[in-house]
């Protein structure tokens, strides 16, 4: 048995098919360079025809996002050096075609590899990529490709590569087992986005696995099993029926409003990328009920403009049709780092610079955003929030920004509408105590549990010395909840809830009986929650 | 022959997205244009080669272009080079 990061919920049993990275290139004499040049030059062109195909393809499936992928790639494919560099390989060397690619494609790849940053270091697999799909379009073998697999299996590959889950047939593909990745990697997202059973970061099960064994896969222990007995197979096949069962059984609450003593409680989903909007929908989510703005930061070497931010903001209250939406504003800092930033190391970053005290000590990083989301706001029904929000001073700063960016557009003739809500996550204790005078200064609450529970207590869950003090249902963090939700009826304004407490089935009743107006939660929880409140009726 | 030093002034150099501006640029001229840094010379109609160099802040950087447009190009680049913003 082999464990591995839990990076996408489901069981596979099935026959392993391993892809291999490293494509095995022969190296021969060629007599004729010129011909090997031609034969490069065509399978130069086809590969940017298949590329070009992909990417139009990927727009639809997947996104844009990874469509921009190919698009990099094409760049490779058209880089004059990279080609000149391969061609002068053949005719120097008197190399095959095939050879003189994996050299050029792996230097290059290396000079990459070599680089400090997180971003160019990504690139190196990119080329590798571009390079393999030469290889194999040159040698006229496209056997060995995600592809091309002949029947349903589970996928074992040092990792998947954009290009490579573009071209993923679901119907065929089982599970996926990678040496590489975690939860947040790309294969994770796209596996979890296109419902496959996932176990990433296993570290060399490509060395352990042989192509035909017979794998069980949990993508929700992260467990693999190779070659298992009767038994065993028996077991898992069991808790597959089980999960699948319970999750046809989840979807008759899909279209379900939770309407419980005479009270409609909201059950929205925590998204962190734009097309987990999908997924939302898909469960039947009332709304989204935290977009996290940070993977627009963190997946990038720089900071997004104000257009693509517009365009990811605008993307998700489109699709979600008329139903609210709830942006919180960006929240780096404490363990989510921008390396670009240069920011000072702080001996206490969770009591540091972080959330909205960076945003207030970086105006200009703040207003760019603040002027992206209000543009959006045209498109749905917005409402902005400020996390980590720790007293009055801090959020009438956070406001008078939001003023000013909506001057300025109105001063430029930039249209977006003033109808957008305004709220802050209450997840320090002294908001959480002064709750009664915020509540006169905003729309809404959302109690961000996870830090709340930290601050009160005093723990870092992290830290295994100390990790059993973290007690989400310690009195004292209960007494918070209530105080948070009275004064907030009291002042008129309801209360969410989106930190990991709001998907404790346990605590459920305990929230609803405090009086909790809305439940924001990860995609497929929100199904649990509707069926939890039950008490329901059935809506459109 | 035309060359130019400019000085990189953009906190995160030259990444990605600058980068293939830059080549962009470079590829609308006839001229052969390098970037040259520590001696060494880079093609700027390359991508890779102009992210491979990893220029940062700070960092000198001497245009060299040679063609029949050679002093457009160098103008035009190195406007662009110094009005990198983020």
């Amino acid at each position: 048995m082999y464990k591995g990061i839990a990076a996408s919920s489901g069981v596979a049993i099935g026959r392993a098919h391993i892809i291999k990275k490293e494509i095995e290139v022969k190296k021969y004499k060629v007599e004729n360079a010129k011909e090997e040049i031609d034969r490069l030059d065509r399978a130069i062109s086809i590969t940017k025809d298949e590329i070009e195909k992909i990417k139009d393809a990927s727009v639809n499936t997947i996104g844009e996002k990874i469509a921009k992928v190919f698009e990099a790639h094409l760049m490779i494919l058209e880089d004059v050096e990279f080609i000149n560099s391969i061609k002068n390989r053949i005719y120097d060397d008197k190399i095959n075609a095939e050879y003189a690619v994996k050299l050029v494609s792996h230097e290059y790849a290396q000079i990459f590899l070599n680089m400090e940053n997180e971003y160019f270091k990504e690139r190196a697999s990119d080329i590798k990529d571009v390079g393999n799909r030469i290889i194999n379009i040159l040698s006229g073998s496209n056997n060995n490709s995600i592809a091309n697999i002949p029947e349903k299996c589970i996928i074992v590959a040092d990792d998947i590569t954009p290009s490579e889950t573009a071209q993923m047939n679901k119907e065929l593909v089982l599970g996926v087992a990678t040496n590489l990745g975690g939860k947040t990697s790309h294969a994770a997202i796209i596996a979890r986005t296109l419902e496959i059973p996932a176990v990433l970061g296993l570290g060399n099960i490509t060395d352990v696995v042989k192509e035909g064994d017979i794998l069980i896969l949990d993508g929700d222990e992260g467990i693999i099993v190779v070659n298992p007995d009767d038994e065993t197979v028996k077991r898992y096949k069991e808790k597959q029926q089980k999960i699948n069962d319970e999750k046809s059984e989840l979807l008759k609450y899909k279209n379900i409003i939770v309407n419980k003593n005479g009270r409609l409680i909201e059950i929205a989903a925590n998204i962190g990328r734009k097309e987990e909007v999908d997924l939302a929908i898909k469960y039947g989510a009332d709304g989204i009920g935290l977009f996290r703005t940070e993977f627009l930061y963190m997946d990038k070497e720089t900071l997004p403009t104000e257009d693509e931010q517009f365009e990811a903001y605008k993307y998700v209250l489109e699709k979600m049709d008329g139903k609210p939406v709830i942006i919180r504003t960006l929240d780096i800092g404490g363990d989510k780092h921008l390396p670009y930033l240069n920011l000072e190391k702080e001996q206490n970053p969770f009591l540091g610079l972080r959330a909205i005290r960076l945003c207030l000590n970086r105006i200009d990083l703040f207003k760019t955003q603040l002027r992206a989301i209000l543009r959006a706001s045209v498109y749905g029904n917005l409402k902005i929030m400020f996390p980590m929000i720790s007293g009055l001073e801090e959020l009438r700063k956070a406001k008078g920004i939001l003023k000013e960016a909506e001057e300025e557009l109105s001063f430029q003739d930039i249209k977006y509408s003033k109808d957008y809500k305004l709220g802050i996550m209450i997840e320090v204790p002294s908001a959480a105590i002064i709750s009664d005078i915020l509540a006169k200064e905003v729309d809404f609450f959302s109690i961000g549990t996870n830090d709340l529970i930290q601050y009160t207590l005093a723990v870092d869950r992290m830290n295994q010395n100390v990790s059993y003090l973290y007690e989400p249902s310690h009195p004292s963090i209960l007494r918070l909840i209530k105080i948070v939700i009275d004064n907030a009826h009291r002042e008129g304004i309801w209360v969410g809830m989106c930190g990991e407490m709001a998907s404790d089935l346990s605590m459920t009743e305990t929230l609803f009986e405090m009086g909790l107006d809305e439940f924001s939660v990860s995609p497929p929880m929100i199904l649990n929650l509707k069926k939890k409140l039950g008490g329901t009726y059935e809506g459109n | 022959m035309k060359e130019i030093l400019v000085k990189i002034n953009n906190p995160t150099g030259l990444h990605a997205r600058p980068a293939s501006i830059l080549v962009k640029e470079a590829m609308k001229f006839k001229s052969n244009i390098y970037l040259i840094k520590n001696n060494k010379e880079y093609n700027a109609k390359s991508i890779m080669n102009v992210m491979a160099m990893g220029a940062a802040m700070g960092d000198e950087i001497r245009i060299k272009a040679e063609g029949e447009d050679e002093k457009e190009a160098i103008n035009s680049l190195q406007k662009l080079l110094e009005d990198l913003k983020d």
